[in-house]
């Protein structure tokens, strides 16, 4: 696949290309009378730092940029990481003074807009998801994660339940769960899924005892599919004097369809940068709001936006309980601009579309694969469909090779070989921002890949080809790691 | 293609008593285990001095994307590790039996490796596992 | 019945299209799973917008918030009004690096991560430390996982934090420990009460009040406990000040957000992390590695990954995932176009600016710096009358006052009776100065 790029160099790195006396920013001179300087031991004689001019600069990261794929330039069908189209607007309305430019401690007079924007955010957050306390300071799924087990603790503990040590994760959950749950001080058992890929609830039942601290689900899970039994899980972790936790990552099949809240969730994080389309930036930034229960809303995270009477009629709050701060201001901001704008353009109608329109498209994946690719829990399923490549496997091809292969046809590949639970997992999620024609011209890519693992197995084995770089010496990376340039 | 002469834990570890010394025996991970893990690039064991008791956990073995713990095939104490691992990890893959030992222990109860796999058993019992 | 979204492409003849293969009557069949009694629930949301409306709305919303740039501005105390040069938002707004995902796919991101790679070299080479990661969320959690790192590594659990660092950041290090058994302890610079069962000893360079401390000393006592030390350090001013590297450091972090990012009321930001070589393994978050591809070409990969939480699980040295990437990007080509003159001159104009500034604050009537020392481009003033009231009037000449840091100021901290903190960049001209200074003297 011809990758379109320009032919500037990206071989040399920064300090490689230094010269001696280039600069590429030039600063005012001091306008004040000079000053004294700090005694001289203290000043530094080795600021090692590039020396190139501002167009190397410009050139070299735009040669950088060109070889990467990006939803711009290629369709993701990335399981439960919902990489849909980022508006253009929504960046632009962040990056307005007005917003880029406030400084996070200025009075609270000074910076209403701003609150009032936040506040309203929380409250859209709050009615899709059910739960009306809302955080919006954590920066990330796994900062949500965190903030939510600790509060799970806070909240046991302020009752005096203080034996409740243990929190009961699905087999298919993300990795972060369990390093949440740990954090938080949190033993983790592992609860296992069903036939149906369900939350096996005799397991669960087995769990459910006075120390059990509550349950992190994913819903729909992993799998791409709505556990049928959630109002089980849901009694049966309340009746043991638990709280549930979502693991809002899949939240963009729920969208207007079902609210949390009213299923018996305590506490979820959203992830704004795959649901609510703020970019995903290469690895962020991200921004995992928490929402909870009126019972909960004391043990939030701080502060939270309050309106209130008085002058200034937004004002940033700690609630009476809170578990602290969790970042260094009030939150990803700029994300949280994003978010807010991409509510407002699509409202009610438009949410409620995307759910309907990313669960059509990953169906309309799965029944048009399914003869060729081994569909492990065959039931309609939600806004992601895992195939195993165990059929692949046989003839000598595996999921990692299909996923690399991918890459040849201009397709980012699938998430692999998760969850843990499916053999060879292929997890496809194409949202629902991408065309008919897209979709087709996917899965007439699966099954030429199909196809090529039964006539030419060796050119699925050694995909990708046409990317910048080929398959990767992993191996030598970590044994003998090499992490910054160092001077030859 | 397990050696005869050492005995073989179900977690896939080995043991070997050294010629001449019934109570100091080197140990390793076997081929089985490398072929599982694929490309091993660091191990945590412990340190000279440290204690072992047999089949618990005594360190730990990373491959490029998987943690596997190791299982001390024998009680004791350890008396020397090899530090060549250190930079050459990929020495347990190429030569598992020989050169990509892991370490020496001087055993606290020989007696204990008659629980161990015979190369012929741990054989038959790895061909059971898929 | 629906909404035809310019975001979603689907028309209702391609809907029906892709239900008839699916096998489905409509689009709510797929939703069947979903208890009825939940299902379709009322959403109380407000109706879709044209982009007009919207752009409207925003920057209604926007107008009612004052930007740094529309008057003199003396705030700091975490985050900080610096010149961006142009190409930095031009270059990191592109799509390709925008809406790129994590570069798990390593051969479909190398524009990313060799992006990390650059920017692991040049936070390494600014804080003189051996290797940094690509990134944390921001200077308190930065340094909160700093915290627990280090408590790992010496498997001690006792820390001293100085009673110099913010008051925000000391909150943020409270958060995360608060289920680890980990014992906090506010310490004085002057004489931290270090020892052998102290894990770390935490300091901020220069200190939240702007001023330099001793880090040879500090470093010097912590070693002496076998305790580490663990810095979180103004990246501007390694531009001039020796690193906490060159005093033997042992985890250094930071908030990135001077490198290049906007205020934007707190955030996206970037967390600098960097370490000894030797602790590599229990390092949070990701690394991004120089090897070679099949062919024998150099090319980079996310490596070590089995500290991280999809291989390690519980046992991961963070949850930490989705991070700031796009800042770190952000950050490396602010490095790149300033470079080592550039860095040098930011650093020394906001110092030879602040200096000024102090200098004539502390000339008026009632005006004093009451804390000794080497400052960079912070420090501390006494008022004559509390911050707040003082803060009230330089707003109404239209100038963004200092942190109020006294006792009842709602900053927290200790706090100096009517101290305010006040900031001082490259952005302020001789003239901001100056009219800060006539105001200050007016209010006496």
């Amino acid at each position: 696949m011809a990758r379109g790029g320009g032919t500037r160099d990206t071989s040399k790195l920064l300090m490689e290309r230094s010269v001696p006396g280039r600069v590429g920013a030039v600063l005012p001179e001091s306008d004040v009378p000079p000053q004294a300087m700090p005694d001289d031991p203290l000043l530094r004689r080795d600021l090692q730092l590039p020396e190139v001019s501002e167009p190397e600069v410009v050139q070299y990261f735009t040669a950088l940029s060109q070889l990467n794929f990006s939803i711009d330039t290629h369709f993701y069908p990335l399981g439960s990481c919902t990489m849909k189209y980022n508006p253009k607007i929504n960046d632009e309305a962040a990056f307005q003074p007005g917003f880029a430019a406030i400084h996070p401690l200025q009075p609270g007079e000074q910076s209403q807009g701003a609150l009032e924007m936040l506040h309203r955010l929380q409250g859209y957050l709050g009615e899709i998801t059910g739960l009306p306390g809302v955080s919006l300071s954590t920066l990330a799924g796994a900062h949500g994660e965190f903030a939510g087990m600790l509060m799970m603790r806070a909240y046991h503990h302020a009752r005096g339940d203080t034996a409740r040590l243990k929190v009961a994760i699905p087999d298919s959950a993300h990795g972060t769960n369990p390093a949440s749950a740990a954090m938080a001080g949190f033993e983790v058992v592992t609860v296992a899924s069903d036939d149906q890929g369900n939350v096996d609830l005799e397991a669960l039942h087995d769990l459910a005892g006075p120390d059990l601290a509550g349950i992190m689900i994913t819903l729909p899970s992993t799998l791409g599919l709505f556990d049928t039994g959630i109002l089980d899980v849901c009694r049966i972790v309340h009746e043991a004097g638990g709280l549930v936790y979502g693991d809002g990552a899949n939240m963009n099949a729920l969208l207007g369809r079902v609210k949390l809240g009213a299923l018996g969730f305590d506490v979820i994080h959203l992830n704004l940068h795959k649901t609510f389309s703020t970019p995903h930036g290469g690895g962020g930034p991200g921004a995992g709001p928490v929402c909870v229960s009126e019972e909960l809303a004391s043990y939030l995270p701080s502060p939270v936006v309050a309106r209130n009477g008085g002058g200034a009629e937004y004002s940033l709050s700690t609630p009476a309980n809170s578990i602290g701060k969790m970042s260094s201001f009030h939150g990803n901001f700029g994300v949280l601009v994003r978010a807010y704008t991409y509510i407002r353009t699509l409202g009610k109608e438009g949410i409620e579309s995307i759910s309907a329109n990313a669960v059509l498209n990953a169906n309309y994946l799965m029944e048009s694969l399914r003869d060729k690719y081994l569909i492990p829990y065959d039931r309609t399923c939600m806004h992601e469909v895992v195939f195993s490549a165990d059929w692949q496997r046989a003839r000598g091809v595996s999921g990692l090779e299909i996923a690399k292969r991918l890459l040849d046809y201009g397709f980012h590949a699938p998430t692999m070989y998760f969850p843990l639970i499916v053999h060879e997992a292929l997890m496809v999620e194409p949202t629902e921002s991408e065309t008919k024609e897209t979709l087709d011209a996917f899965i007439q890519a699966m099954r030429d890949i199909d196809r090529e693992a039964d006539e030419d197995p060796d050119l699925v084995r050694n995909a990708p080809h046409t990317t910048p770089v080929s398959r990767l010496d992993e191996a030598r990376a970590a044994r003998h790691p090499d992490l910054r340039w160092q001077r030859p | 293609m397990n050696p005869d002469d050492r005995k073989y834990t179900s977690e896939h570890e080995w043991i070997k008593v050294e010629d001449g010394d019934t109570e100091r025996a080197l140990a390793g991970i076997t081929v089985y285990a490398q072929d599982q893990l694929g490309d091993i690039v660091y191990f945590e064991l412990p340190q000279v001095g440290d204690s072992l008791k047999q089949l618990e956990k005594m360190g730990e073995v990373e491959s490029v994307k998987a943690v596997s713990d190791l299982f001390a095939p024998a009680s004791g104490s350890v008396v020397e590790v090899n530090e060549r691992l250190a930079n050459e990890p990929e020495l347990a893959n190429e030569d598992p039996f020989g050169e990509g030992w892991l370490l020496r222990v001087s055993l606290s109860d020989p007696a204990e490796l008659d629980k161990l796999m015979s190369a012929e058993e741990y054989e038959t019992y790895t061909a059971g596992l898929h | 019945m629906t909404l035809q979204s310019h975001y979603i492409p689907n028309t209702p003849e391609e809907q029906a299209e892709m239900l008839a293969v699916v096998g489905a009557d409509s689009i709510d069949d797929l939703f069947r799973d979903i208890p009825d009694a939940f299902r379709n629930p009322t959403l109380d949301l407000p109706a879709p917008m044209s982009e007009l409306d919207v752009q409207r709305e925003l920057a209604e919303l926007a107008s009612r918030n004052r930007p740094l740039g529309s008057g003199p501005s003396f705030l700091g105390a975490g985050a900080y009004n610096h010149f961006i040069p142009s190409i930095v938002k031009a270059l990191m707004t592109r799509g390709e690096f925008l809406t790129a995902y994590t570069p798990y796919q390593a051969e479909a991101s190398q524009g990313t991560l060799q992006v990390i790679y650059e920017f692991q070299t040049l936070i390494g080479s600014l804080y003189g430390m051996e290797v940094a990661n690509a990134g944390m969320y921001d200077g308190a959690t930065s340094l909160a996982e700093a915290v627990l790192m280090a408590c790992r590594v010496t498997r001690r659990s006792k820390v001293a934090v100085s009673n110099t660092i913010s008051p925000a950041y000391f909150q943020v290090v409270r958060t995360y420990c608060q289920s680890q058994g980990i014992e906090l302890n506010t310490v004085s610079p002057a004489s931290p009460g270090i020892d052998d069962a102290t894990s770390c000893l935490v300091v901020q360079y220069p200190n939240f009040f702007g001023y330099v401390e001793d880090l040879e000393g500090l470093t010097g006592l912590a070693h002496a406990n076998g305790s580490l030390i663990v810095v979180s350090a103004d990246p501007v001013a390694m531009g001039m000040f020796n690193p906490p590297g060159h005093y033997g450091a042992d985890i250094v972090t930071g908030e990135g957000q001077p490198l290049g990012i906007p205020a934007s009321f707190g955030g996206p930001y970037v967390g600098l992390f960097s370490a000894k070589q030797q602790y590599i393994r229990q390092m949070p978050s990701r690394l991004s590695g120089r090897t070679v591809d099949s062919q024998g070409r150099t090319g980079y990969v996310l490596t070590l990954q089995t500290r991280e939480q999809h291989i390690r699980r519980e046992r991961a040295t963070s949850n930490i995932c989705t991070n700031e990437a796009l800042y770190a990007l952000a950050s490396t080509i602010y490095l790149a176009a300033l470079g080592k003159q550039g860095l040098r001159q930011v650093a020394e104009l906001c110092y030879q600016k602040a200096h000024y500034a102090a200098g004539e604050i502390a000339k008026l009537p009632g005006y004093s710096l009451p804390l000794q020392g080497t400052f960079f481009q912070e420090f501390v003033v006494q008022c004559p009358a509390p911050p707040t009231d003082i803060n009230r009037h330089l707003l109404e000449r239209n100038i963004l006052g200092g942190l109020d840091v006294s006792p009842n100021g709602d900053y927290g901290g200790e706090g100096i009776p009517n101290g305010m903190l006040f900031c001082v960049t490259e952005m302020n001209t001789r003239a901001d100065i100056d009219a800060l200074v006539t105001a200050l003297g007016e209010y006496n």
